[in-house]
C-alpha cells in the first residue's frame, strides 16, 4: 500500500512537472521605438508600423534572414516568362490561417487569399479597396499601380500576375510588407458582420505570432502561433514595449525590463558593450548619406568642380565627430550590403590642395554658395547640423564659402525635390535589396529632365539606359555588370558626394538567442529565443 | 451666485471657438501637409499627390475647412485621425484616463508637500527653513523635466532598483477589458501584486510632472500666508489664547487657501502641457505624446481635436475653480 501510495505521489509529481514544463511562459521583450499607425501591413510605409506586422504575415517571397535574397515563401515557387511580363506563382499547401478570437479559419490559404491581398490594393471597385482610406502608401510609393497589370487565380494553388513592362526587381518586390497575404475568408467573415475597419486593426495572417492586444502607445501583445508552418517558436508570448526615449529604452534594458532595443544613441554604445549582461550587434545599414551639388546650376554644372567637392570633403573626420565611429565612409551611391556594389570603384582621396587646384582651373574663385543641413536625425544622418559644420569647414579650406541653411523637414524636401538647394544633405534608407532601389533616385529616365528624387538634378543618357536595361534583364550576372558600369559612371561623373554608410546596432540581454540582423533595417523574431 | 456661474458657462463660448481658430491655424502655418510627411525622401506624382489631398479634403480653401470642422465639431464629430484612421474622440479617450490619472497623482504629490511647506517657511519667514524651502522651490520651479526625469531613473531605477524605469504596470499584468484607469483596473483585479506595479510605476513621473506645480504652489502659499498671519483678526485669536495648531491651521491657513485654490486651477494648464515631456521620458501611453506624435506628422484632426479636448478640459477645471472661489470667499459672488 505504502509503495502504491509512494507511487501514485511520484506520478503525480511527474504530471506537475509536465504541466509546467507545457505551459512554461517565454516572454520575449522588445522596447520598441515608437507607436504603430496601425496594424494593417497594406497601408503604411514607416519602418516601426512594419515591424509591427511582420509577426503576424508572411509574403509569397521573403528575405532570408540575414541577407537582401529573396527566398520562396508562401510560394513554393515561381516561373517568369520569357518577357518578363508574366509570373506564375504555386502556392505552398496545406499553410494555415492563425485561429484567433476574432476568426477562426475553415480553409487553408489559396489563391483567392492572393487575389484578394493584391486586388484590394490595385482593384478600385474591391469591396476593401476604399476601407480605412484606400490610400496604400508603399505600394503607391513602389509605382506598382503602374507596374502591375492584373492579379488572377488559375487554380486553387497557381496564382499568374502579369506586368505592364518587364521589371527585374519585382520578386524583390513582393517581398515586401505591403505584399503580405490577408485571408480573403476573414475578409468576407467582417464583411458579414458589417466591421470590415476591422481588418487592417485586428490582422490575421499566417505568421509565426497571433496578434492579442493593443494598448495604445503602451504595449503590444503576441502570442507564438501554434500552428506555424515553419515550425515552432522558440518563445511562448513576444510583447512590443513602446519606449520613444533612446536614453529610456537604455535604461530599462539594462534594468531588466526589456530584453532587445533598437536604435540606441551613439554616445550610449560603448557603455552597453561594457555591460556584462548585455550584448550589442552591429551591421552596416543598407543607406547612404551623400551631398547633392546641383548640376543646374553653376560652377556644378562642370564636373571637374564637383569632382573636387568630391575630394574636399573629410569624411572620416564626420564618422569621428558625428557617428562617433558608428559608420563606413561610401564611395558608391550603392551601400556595399547590396549585390551589385562595384568595389573595384576607385574613391576620390581626401585631398584638399588638390581639390583647390582645381577649382582654380576651372575658373571657380571666391565662391559662396547655399549649404543645406538637415534639420532632424535620419538613421544615415544623425547630426545633419555638425555635419553642415564640418562640411563647411572643409570647404573653406578649398576656398569656397559655405553658408549653412535649413528649413522645416517638409518644406526642406519640396525645396530639394524643386531643385532649389544649390548643395543639400540628404539620404536614402533602402526598401528592398535591389541594387535599383538606390541608383533610380540619380536617374532622368532617358528625359533629360529630372523628378523629384533626383535631388542634384544631374541627367545622363548614358546611365538611364544602363539603369534601364538591368531593370529590363532577369540574369543576374548581367545585371550586376550594368548595376557597375552605371556606379562607374556615376562616380566619374561626380554627381554627388557619397558621404557615409552608417552603422545600425541592435542591443540585447544576453539571454537572447538567434536574433538575426537584418540588412534591410527590420526586426524579425521569428525563431529567437530566450536562454 | 446663479448669475455668476451662468457669466462663467456663456465666457467659456468664445475661449472655446478662440481656441479651435489659434489651433486650426497654427497647425495649417507649419510647412508640409501629411502626405509629404508620411513620403519623407520619396517622392510620388504630383497628380497623385494632389488627389490624395483631395481625397482627405485639404486641397480645399482654409476658411472652408475650418467652418466645416467647426460645423461638424458643433454635432460632436472630431473627425478621424489620418494616420490611424480611427475616430478622433475614441483615440483621445482611449489615452486620456492615463494622462488624468498621471495629473492627479502629480498634483497629490504637489500639494501634500507644497502646502505644509509653504506654511512652515511663511512662519519661519527669514529663517534657515524658509530659505532652504523656498529655494528648493525655485530650484523645482527651474528644472527642466527631460533632464529631471532622466536624472531620477537613473538613481531610482538603475541605481537602486527601487523603481521602474518607465510604463504602467508590470508586462506580466494584462488587463482584458479596463476602464484605462490603471489604479482601479488593478486594485479591482484578482491579479495578486498588480495594485503594488501600478503604484510603483506612478511614482517617479508624479514627482517629475509635480515638481514645477509643487514649487508655484509652495511660493503661493508661503506669500498667502505672510498676508493672513499678519492680518488683525490672527492676533485676535492668538490674544484670546488659542493654540498655535488652530491660529495658523484653521483661521490663518483657511483664509490663505483662497488665492492658492486659482492658482491650483491654472496648475492643471501647466500639468497638460507638461503631460507631453513627462510622458514621452516614461513611455506613458497618454494624449501628452500622442499630440506631440500627430503634430510630426500633419495629423491635423488629431492635432485639432486634441487641442481642443484639452483646452476644453482646463477650461472646464478654471470654471470649476472660479465657483469654489465663489463660494469660498462671498465678497467675491456679492459683487457680481
Amino acid at each position: 500500500m505504502k509503495r502504491q501510495i509512494l507511487g501514485a505521489m511520484a506520478v503525480s509529481v511527474m504530471a506537475l512537472c509536465l504541466s509546467f514544463a507545457a505551459e512554461a511562459k517565454t516572454t520575449l521583450v522588445y522596447c520598441s521605438e515608437g507607436s504603430p499607425e496601425g496594424f494593417g501591413p497594406q497601408l503604411y510605409d514607416s519602418g516601426t508600423t512594419l515591424d509591427v506586422v511582420r509577426p503576424v504575415f508572411n509574403r509569397l517571397v521573403e528575405i532570408k534572414f540575414g541577407t537582401t535574397d529573396p527566398m520562396p515563401s508562401l510560394a513554393e515557387k515561381w516561373d517568369i516568362s520569357d518577357d518578363g511580363l508574366t509570373y506564375t506563382f504555386h502556392l505552398r499547401a496545406g499553410v494555415k490561417f492563425q485561429n484567433t478570437k476574432a476568426f477562426k479559419p475553415s480553409r487553408a490559404m489559396n489563391a483567392d487569399d492572393v487575389v484578394f491581398s493584391f486586388n484590394r490594393m490595385l482593384d478600385k471597385s474591391n469591396p476593401y479597396h476604399d476601407v480605412n482610406g484606400g490610400t496604400y502608401a508603399y505600394f503607391e510609393g513602389m509605382g506598382m499601380p503602374d507596374t502591375i497589370k492584373s492579379v488572377e487565380k488559375v487554380d486553387d494553388m497557381t496564382v499568374k500576375v502579369t506586368l505592364t513592362h518587364p521589371e527585374a526587381p519585382f520578386i524583390s518586390e513582393v517581398a515586401m510588407e505591403w505584399a503580405s497575404i490577408l485571408s480573403k475568408e476573414y475578409a468576407d467573415h467582417l464583411e458579414k458582420a458589417g466591421k470590415k475597419e476591422q481588418i487592417d486593426q485586428i490582422p490575421v495572417g499566417t505568421g509565426p505570432f497571433i496578434f492579442v492586444d493593443y494598448q495604445k502607445d503602451a504595449v503590444i501583445r503576441y502570442k507564438a502561433n501554434p500552428e506555424y508552418w515553419r515550425g515552432k517558436q522558440k518563445v511562448t508570448d513576444l510583447v512590443f514595449a513602446i519606449t520613444k526615449d533612446p536614453a529610456v529604452r537604455k535604461a530599462k534594458l539594462v534594468a531588466g525590463e526589456c530584453d532587445i532595443m533598437p536604435y540606441p544613441a551613439a554616445a550610449d554604445i560603448e557603455a552597453l558593450k561594457a555591460d556584462a549582461k548585455l550584448k550589442v550587434e552591429e551591421q552596416e545599414g543598407l543607406n547612404i548619406a551623400y551631398l547633392t551639388m546641383n548640376a543646374t546650376m553653376k560652377p556644378f554644372d562642370d564636373k571637374v568642380v564637383r569632382q573636387a567637392i568630391n575630394m574636399a570633403i573629410n569624411k572620416d573626420a564626420i564618422i569621428k565627430a558625428e557617428y562617433l565611429g558608428g559608420a563606413v565612409a561610401a564611395k558608391n551611391t550603392l551601400p556595399p550590403t547590396i549585390w551589385g556594389y562595384n568595389d573595384k570603384v576607385e574613391a576620390y582621396a581626401y585631398d584638399p590642395d588638390k581639390a583647390k587646384s582645381m577649382l582654380e582651373g576651372a575658373g571657380v574663385k571666391d565662391l559662396a554658395v547655399d549649404l543645406w543641413y538637415q534639420p532632424v536625425s535620419r538613421p544615415y544622418n544623425l547630426d545633419g547640423k555638425k555635419m553642415g559644420e564640418l562640411m563647411q569647414a572643409d570647404l573653406a579650406k578649398v576656398g569656397i564659402k559655405a553658408n549653412l541653411v535649413t528649413y522645416d523637414w517638409a518644406e526642406y524636401l519640396k525645396r530639394l525635390h524643386a531643385g532649389e538647394a544649390p548643395m543639400a544633405q540628404i539620404g536614402w534608407t533602402g526598401d528592398i535589396g535591389d541594387p535599383d532601389n538606390f541608383l533610380y533616385l540619380h536617374g532622368c529616365g532617358g528625359t533629360g529632365k529630372p523628378p523629384g528624387q533626383n535631388n542634384e538634378k544631374w541627367c545622363n543618357n548614358d546611365y538611364d539606359a544602363l539603369l534601364k536595361e538591368a531593370k529590363e534583364t532577369a540574369d543576374v550576372q548581367k545585371r550586376t555588370e550594368l548595376y557597375a558600369k552605371a556606379e562607374q559612371l556615376i562616380h566619374d561623373e561626380a554627381a554627388v558626394v557619397p558621404i557615409v554608410h552608417s552603422v545600425v546596432y541592435m542591443a540585447m540581454s544576453k539571454n537572447v538567442e538567434n536574433y538575426v540582423m537584418d540588412p534591410l533595417g527590420f526586426h524579425n523574431f521569428e525563431g529567437v529565443g530566450k536562454k | 451666485m446663479l448669475r455668476f456661474a451662468i457669466q462663467r458657462v456663456l465666457l467659456m463660448i468664445p475661449t472655446f471657438l478662440g481656441a479651435a481658430l489659434l489651433t486650426f491655424t497654427l497647425i495649417h502655418l507649419i510647412p508640409g501637409d501629411p502626405i509629404q510627411m508620411m513620403l519623407g525622401e520619396k517622392v510620388i506624382d504630383p497628380a497623385r499627390h494632389a488627389a490624395l489631398l483631395h481625397q482627405i479634403g485639404l486641397d480645399r480653401p482654409l476658411y472652408v475647412q475650418f467652418f466645416d470642422y467647426i460645423w461638424h465639431v458643433l454635432q460632436g464629430d472630431l473627425g478621424k485621425s489620418i494616420v490611424t484612421k480611427n475616430p478622433v474622440l475614441d483615440d483621445f479617450f482611449t489615452l486620456f484616463p492615463a494622462t488624468l490619472e498621471l495629473a492627479f497623482c502629480a498634483m497629490v504629490f504637489a500639494l501634500v508637500l507644497a502646502i505644509p511647506a509653504g506654511v512652515l517657511a511663511a512662519e519661519k519667514r527669514g529663517s534657515v527653513y524658509d530659505h532652504a524651502l523656498m529655494g528648493a522651490a525655485l530650484t523645482g520651479y527651474s528644472m527642466p523635466i527631460f533632464w529631471w526625469g532622466l536624472l531620477l531613473i537613473l538613481l531610482f531605477s538603475i541605481l537602486l532598483g527601487w523603481t521602474p524605469v518607465s510604463g504602467r504596470i508590470d508586462l506580466d499584468y494584462y488587463f482584458d477589458e479596463g476602464t484605462g484607469f490603471m489604479l482601479y483596473d488593478s486594485l479591482v483585479s484578482d491579479q495578486e501584486g498588480a495594485f503594488v506595479s501600478a503604484v510603483s510605476h506612478l511614482i517617479l513621473p508624479s514627482i517629475v510632472l509635480g515638481t514645477v506645480p509643487l514649487a508655484v504652489i509652495a511660493r503661493m502659499t508661503r506669500s498667502a500666508m505672510l498676508e493672513v498671519l499678519g492680518e488683525d483678526y490672527v492676533r485676535t485669536a492668538r490674544a484670546k489664547g488659542l493654540s498655535h495648531f488652530r491660529v495658523v491651521g484653521i483661521h490663518a491657513l483657511r483664509n490663505a487657501l483662497i488665492p492658492v485654490v486659482t492658482v491650483i486651477g491654472l496648475q492643471v494648464g501647466t500639468l497638460m502641457a507638461g503631460a507631453i515631456l513627462t510622458e514621452n521620458i516614461f513611455s506613458w501611453p497618454g494624449v501628452g505624446s500622442w499630440l506631440v506624435n500627430s503634430i510630426y506628422q500633419r495629423d491635423y484632426p488629431s492635432v485639432q481635436g486634441g487641442v481642443l479636448l484639452i483646452a476644453s478640459f482646463v477650461i472646464l477645471v478654471n470654471l470649476s475653480v472660479d465657483l469654489v472661489y465663489g463660494l469660498l470667499n462671498p465678497r467675491i459672488r456679492g459683487r457680481r
